[in-house]
């Protein structure tokens, strides 16, 4: 098994017709994903890729095709209304990869996904994949943007806050002959649809999933939220690294997120949580699988 | 983005929240005349405050040896003196670092007599992903330290967006504060303002320190915004053109504002090791990297999920203006990207820039081998990094002891 998506998740993409969308949605169709259906409003009737239908509204893509799940591909201004629109359609999992959204349009969402059963994964964010059991992991589910390619099938669940830190670990696992079961990016932005603590909830949950590695960074408590968890529930090793020790505080390093605030979300305090919690951290990023391996 | 005091008060007074009369002047003859107003007016003590974008303005001191960015003054000479004293000259504060910020502005403000300070802010809190209204009695203060030492004396009032600050919210927090009388309908109009500008401005934090009980002419106790700091969610400036308007370059980093043309994230640091990375988080565990094999990082850049050629090369430009820089590192996890055409980007961009500096290069993902033989082929120096450890160790290696 895996976590959120398998190979058989019906996936459609709102923004299709868009440049970023349309180049996501081949690779993940090239990578045998179930992409059923694309979204783009005035443009329902046409295909993409002389295959997949698109539609005007994410609720005629889930009534057409039984989609469950949602790529979101659509500029910053208009993310916010795209994923109350999949909400609203009753998507299961909506995947929001737009970078730039307004902070107070993602605590609106947050606020509606409170009465909602919508899992959302980002935004600013590289998705989710479930490795596939073919060549270079052929065959998974991709929602999103990270290269499916770096992927092995397997047992170690990765979560991580950063997209390239993320593809980092995996590589790192799958250089090793070690598979993975899902790997998910949760996003940069200060305000966000899956936490880290859920995420390590449903890989301690998932019998196919046998170790984790947790990628955080400064800014926030997050890390801190699920160190906390781990320590009294979590069944499952797990080794973690945290980016930012070097960074100057009040600054933003690249995500709206990353950011030490009033001696608050500091690399520090993080690693500390990590290893009071038992945690294994990497000394350096080029260490993360290796650490966990070691666990094993 | 941050603005000056004089601009946040502007939102803030769209939002009724009370101020001290008084406005910004660019000259001090301006400052005199507006002085002379303010006391024509009934003020008894004006404040002239220079406007740079860092705190600790009061205690900081002039590169001309003038003491104080913020005086008190009873006279519109006085005004005009003092402002005269600030205008054009650099101020430095705890904040600004050696190299201080130049004054550009002063506010002319009444400086009423005050009985007792507050600590007033609306922010977002990353726990609940919801807003967040923040007030103490420990006000004037530096308020972090209460927080870390006192955090008891911190009131917390948590918002619902779908609702915003509600009135009996702001009242229930004026009683905290152990505000009586017709104070608590001044401190609920003010804090309900506050959160107003919070929210319908996009602001990542609305922060009034001090918030003062003054005494008014009338001899009445009254509530007053005396000093106020906003910062903007860059994110949502594309809603707000007159914030935008807002945005003072000159207390930006110039090769930040080059960077930020071509997309680029740069953020300048005081190390010698320069370094190149896609994405934020592979470029904060590269300087992490690097600092854990003994070097320092002379930046934060990330160049992107797709970076360009043209872009690579904007980025070695920027990276060797800085005059500390003794090597480079570059780190690129080409998932999608093709790592080929950025070993393409770095040759033109060592070219173009004819670098001497040792330039350490760590190739992976998409097409690696191709990119790799791209950089052994194009009669450069430039050293392959087999890891990012391996990269690190080479880069923090090339200049001997850091």
């Amino acid at each position: 098994m895996s976590i959120l998506v398998t190979p058989q998740t019906r996936v459609l993409v709102q923004g299709i017709t868009g440049a970023f969308g349309a180049r996501h949605a081949q690779l993940s169709l090239a990578y045998g994903t179930q992409i059923v259906a694309g979204v783009t409003p005035g443009k329902g009737g046409q295909l993409f890729d002389n295959k997949v239908p698109i539609f005007d509204t994410v609720a005629e893509a889930v009534k057409q095709t039984g989609a469950t799940a949602s790529a979101i591909f659509v500029p910053p201004a208009f993310a916010a209304d795209a994923i109350f629109e999949g909400v609203d359609a009753g998507l299961e999992l909506v995947v929001c990869i737009t970078e730039g959204i307004p902070v107070n349009d993602m605590v609106k969402v947050r606020r509606v996904l409170e009465d909602q059963r919508t899992r959302l994964i980002g935004p600013n964010c590289p998705g989710i994949v479930t490795p596939g059991e073919g060549r270079d992991s052929h065959g998974g589910c991709r929602i999103g943007i990270s290269p499916g390619y770096i992927h092995k099938k397997g047992h170690i669940g990765v979560v991580s806050r950063s997209g390239t830190l993320t593809y980092e670990a995996v590589w790192q696992l799958t250089c090793r002959g070690v598979g993975q079961s899902t790997c998910i990016g949760i996003g940069g932005d200060p305000v966000n649809g899956t936490s880290h603590l859920d995420a390590i909830k449903l890989f301690d949950a998932d019998p196919e999933t046998h170790g984790i590695i947790m990628i955080g960074e400064i800014g926030g408590a997050a890390e801190e939220e699920a160190a906390e968890w781990i320590r009294s529930h979590c069944r499952k090793p797990v080794a973690g690294f945290i980016a930012g020790a070097t960074a100057p505080p009040g600054r933003r390093m690249g995500h709206a997120g990353a950011i030490v605030s009033g001696g608050k979300g500091t690399a520090a305090a993080k690693i500390a949580a990590f290893k009071e919690a038992g945690i294994a951290v990497a000394p350096t990023p080029s260490e993360m699988a290796e650490t966990l391996l070691k666990m094993m | 983005m941050n603005i000056h005091e004089y601009q946040a008060r502007q939102l803030l007074a769209q939002y009724g929240v009370a101020m001290p009369a008084g406005d910004v002047c660019d000259t001090p003859e301006q400052a005199r005349q507006l002085a002379n107003q303010l006391l024509a007016g009934g003020e008894n003590l004006l404040a002239v405050k220079s406007q740079i974008q860092a705190g600790g303005r009061g205690k900081g001191t002039f590169k001309s040896g003038f003491q104080g960015g913020v005086k008190v003054c009873r006279t519109a000479d006085e005004v005009f003196v003092n402002a005269k004293a600030m205008l054009g000259n650099v101020l430095v504060t705890k904040q600004t670092g050696p190299e201080g910020r130049q004054v550009n502005r002063v506010l002319v403000v009444g400086a009423p007599s005050i009985q007792k300070e507050f600590y007033a802010a609306v922010l977002l809190d990353r726990s609940t992903s919801r807003p967040v209204l923040m007030a103490s009695a420990a006000g004037g203060v530096d308020i972090e330290e209460v927080a870390a030492r006192t955090p008891e004396r911190i009131i917390k009032e948590s918002i619902d967006p779908a609702l915003g600050l509600m009135p009996y919210q702001a009242r229930k927090v004026a009683s905290r504060l152990e505000l009586r009388g017709d104070l608590i309908g001044q401190a609920a109009k003010l804090l309900q303002g506050l959160y107003r500008t919070w929210w319908e401005c996009d602001a990542s934090l609305v922060e009034i320190n001090p918030l003062c009980l003054i005494l008014t002419r009338e001899h009445k106790l009254a509530l007053l915004a005396v000093d106020a700091k906003v910062s903007l969610d860059d994110n949502a400036l594309y809603r707000h053109p007159a914030i935008q308007g807002m945005r003072d370059l000159a207390e930006e980093a110039a090769l930040e504002i080059e960077a930020s043309k071509y997309s680029l994230n740069y953020i300048k640091l005081d190390g010698n090791i320069a370094c190149l990375v896609n994405g934020a988080g592979l470029a904060m565990a590269t300087m992490d990297i690097i600092q854990h094999f003994g070097g320092r990082p002379a930046n934060f850049l990330d160049v992107g999920g797709g970076a360009t050629k043209e872009q690579v090369a904007a980025a070695f430009r920027i990276i060797l203006q800085d005059p500390n820089v003794k090597a480079i590192l570059v780190n690129i996890f080409g998932g999608i990207m093709d790592c080929d055409v950025i070993a393409t980007g770095i040759v033109a961009a060592v070219k173009e820039t004819g670098l001497k500096l040792p330039l350490v290069v760590r190739l992976e993902g998409n097409n690696v081998e191709s990119g790799n033989l791209t950089l052994a082929q194009s009669g450069l120096t430039i050293v392959r990094g087999d890891s990012m450890a391996d990269a690190a160790l080479k880069v923090v290696g090339s200049i001997g002891s850091p």
